[in-house]
C-alpha cells in the first residue's frame, strides 16, 4: 500500500459517503439559522454573538465529523492492513487528516461567509473569519485525530473523545473567535492569526507521532 | 478451559535460515494463561498450520507475530532480529489476513486490490479476480456481494501479492469446498516457492504441513 494509494481511496470513499459528509455541514446552517429564532432577530445584537457562534459552531460541526476519521477503517479490519503496511504510521495518519480537512474542514470554511450574512456579521469581520477558520479547521483535524485514535476501539467512546480533545480545542476558540471580533472593531488581528499559525505548526508535528501510538495502542490486543 | 501450559511440538528447520521465530513466548487473557515456554522457528518453504480449540490462543498469537499485539512476554524475531526493530524489512514482506481482512464495502473489487496492492496492474487485478470467481463483479460494490464473495476479494491478493510471507487468520471462513481446495493449492505452491505460510484453520490440510499446537487439554 502507498500513500497516494491511500489518498485516492479515502477521497473516493469520502465521494461515496457523500450523504454522512452533509452531516456535519447540515449541522453548522442549523446552529446558525436557530439562533436568530431563539435569541433576538435583531441584526445589531446578531453581529455581536456572531463571531463566537459561528466557531462554536464549526468546532462542534468538526467533532462530530470525527467518527469518519479510522472507525470504519478499524471495524472492516483496513485499518490493520494499514499499520502493517512498511509506510510509517505518522504519514498515513496525516494522509488521513488531509482527506478529513478536505471533507469537512474545507466545506464548513467555504460556506462561514453565507452564516456569517444570516448572522449579519458586519463587514470588516468576513476577512479574519475565513482567515482563522483557514488556520484553525485543520487544527481540529489534527488534535480530532489523537481523540478518535485514543478512543477507535472503544464501542461507547462517544463522550470520551469531547472530552479527551475539548481542552485542546479552547485555544483556537478563544483566539479565533476574537480574531474575527477584533476585525468587527476594526483593529488589526495579525497577532491572533500568528496564534493560530504557531499553534497549526506545532500540532502539525506533534498531532500525527501522538495520533499514530494512539493508534497503536488502540489496535494491539 | 484448562489453563495448562500449552503443549507444543517443536518446529524444526529444513536448511539453515530461519525466518521467523518465538522464543519462550508467554501470554495470558483474563487470567487464563494461553500458552506459555512457547518456541519456535520457521523457515522459507515451511506450511506451518496453527491448532488447537476455540479460545487456545490462535489468533492471538498471530497477532503477536505480525507485531499487533503487546500483551504478551517473550521474544519475536525476524531473521534473527528483534521483530518491532525490524519492522519495516518485516511488514514489507508480509501479507496478513485477519478476521477483518480490510475490504471496504463501499468500493468495487477492483477498487478494493487497486489500494490493498498498488503495485498490481489492471490486468493482473482482473487476472486474479478471474481465479476467485469474481470477473464479472468488478463494477459492483463489494457490500453488494456474499459475505464468501467478500472474503475472495481479500483471498485475490495471494495470486498477485508478491510478499514471501503470508500470515493467514481462517482463511477457509465462508469459502465453498471447491474453493478451499484451490486454495490449499495455493498455499502449498507459495511454500514450495520459498515462501513462508502460517494459517489456522478447522479444517484439516490435506497436504504435509508443520503445526504450532496451543491449548492444553
Amino acid at each position: 500500500m502507498t500513500l497516494s494509494a491511500l489518498l485516492k481511496r479515502d477521497l473516493l470513499i469520502s465521494f461515496r459517503n457523500r450523504g454522512e459528509l452533509l452531516n456535519p455541514l447540515m449541522f453548522f446552517l442549523m446552529v446558525a439559522s436557530l439562533f436568530p429564532l431563539a435569541v433576538s432577530p435583531d441584526p445589531k445584537f446578531l453581529g455581536q454573538i456572531a463571531p463566537g457562534v459561528i466557531w462554536v459552531g464549526a468546532l462542534l460541526a468538526t467533532l462530530l465529523s470525527l467518527d469518519l476519521l479510522f472507525k470504519s477503517d478499524y471495524e472492516d479490519g483496513s485499518l490493520e492492513q494499514m499499520l502493517l503496511s512498511p509506510q510509517p504510521t505518522l504519514l498515513l495518519v496525516l494522509v488521513k487528516v488531509c482527506v478529513h480537512w478536505l471533507v469537512a474542514g474545507l466545506p464548513l470554511t467555504l460556506i462561514a461567509p453565507l452564516l456569517g450574512l444570516m448572522l449579519s456579521l458586519p463587514d470588516g469581520g468576513y476577512a479574519p473569519l475565513m482567515l482563522s477558520l483557514l488556520l484553525g479547521t485543520p487544527i481540529l483535524s489534527l488534535l480530532g485525530a489523537i481523540g478518535a485514535g485514543l478512543t477507535v476501539g472503544l464501542k461507547k467512546g462517544g463522550m470520551l473523545m469531547p472530552l479527551l480533545i475539548l481542552p485542546l480545542y479552547i485555544p483556537v476558540l478563544i483566539f479565533a473567535a476574537s480574531a474575527v471580533q477584533t476585525g468587527v472593531d476594526g483593529n488589526s488581528y495579525i497577532g491572533h492569526m500568528a496564534f493560530l499559525g504557531s499553534y497549526l505548526a506545532m500540532t502539525m508535528v506533534i498531532a500525527p507521532v501522538a495520533a499514530a501510538a494512539a493508534l497503536r495502542i488502540s489496535t494491539a490486543r | 478451559m484448562s489453563s495448562n501450559p500449552s503443549q507444543t511440538s517443536a518446529v524444526s528447520t529444513d536448511n539453515g535460515e530461519v525466518w521467523l521465530s518465538g522464543h519462550d513466548l508467554f501470554c495470558e487473557r483474563d487470567d487464563r494463561v494461553l500458552f506459555s515456554g512457547l518456541n519456535f522457528e520457521l523457515s522459507p518453504t515451511n506450511l506451518v498450520r496453527i491448532v488447537g480449540p476455540n479460545g487456545a490462543g490462535k489468533s492471538t498469537l498471530m497477532r503477536i507475530l505480525v507485531g499487533m499485539s503487546a500483551g504478551y512476554e517473550g521474544d519475536v524475531r525476524w531473521k534473527g532480529e528483534d521483530l518491532h526493530r525490524a519492522r519495516y524489512d518485516f511488514h514489507s514482506n508480509l501479507l496478513y489476513l485477519g478476521h477483518q481482512v480490510g475490504v471496504k464495502g463501499n468500493l468495487t473489487p477492483e477498487e478494493n486490490l487497486n489500494w490493498l496492492v498498488p503495485e498490481a496492474s489492471r490486468d493482473e487485478i482482473f487476472d486474479a479476480l478471474e481465479m476467485v470467481k469474481l470477473r464479472g463483479y468488478e463494477d459492483v460494490l463489494t457490500q453488494g456481494l456474499s459475505a464468501g464473495q467478500q472474503r475472495r476479494v481479500a483471498l485475490a491478493r495471494l495470486f498477485i501479492e508478491k510478499k514471501p510471507v503470508w500470515i493467514l487468520d481462517e482463511p477457509f471462513t465462508a469459502i465453498d469446498k471447491y474453493g478451499v481446495a484451490e486454495l490449499e493449492q495455493i498455499l502449498v505452491d507459495k511454500a514450495a516457492s520459498g515462501g513462508l505460510v502460517i494459517v489456522t484453520t478447522h479444517h484439516e490440510l490435506a497436504v504435509d504441513h508443520k503445526t504450532i499446537e496451543l491449548g492444553g487439554q
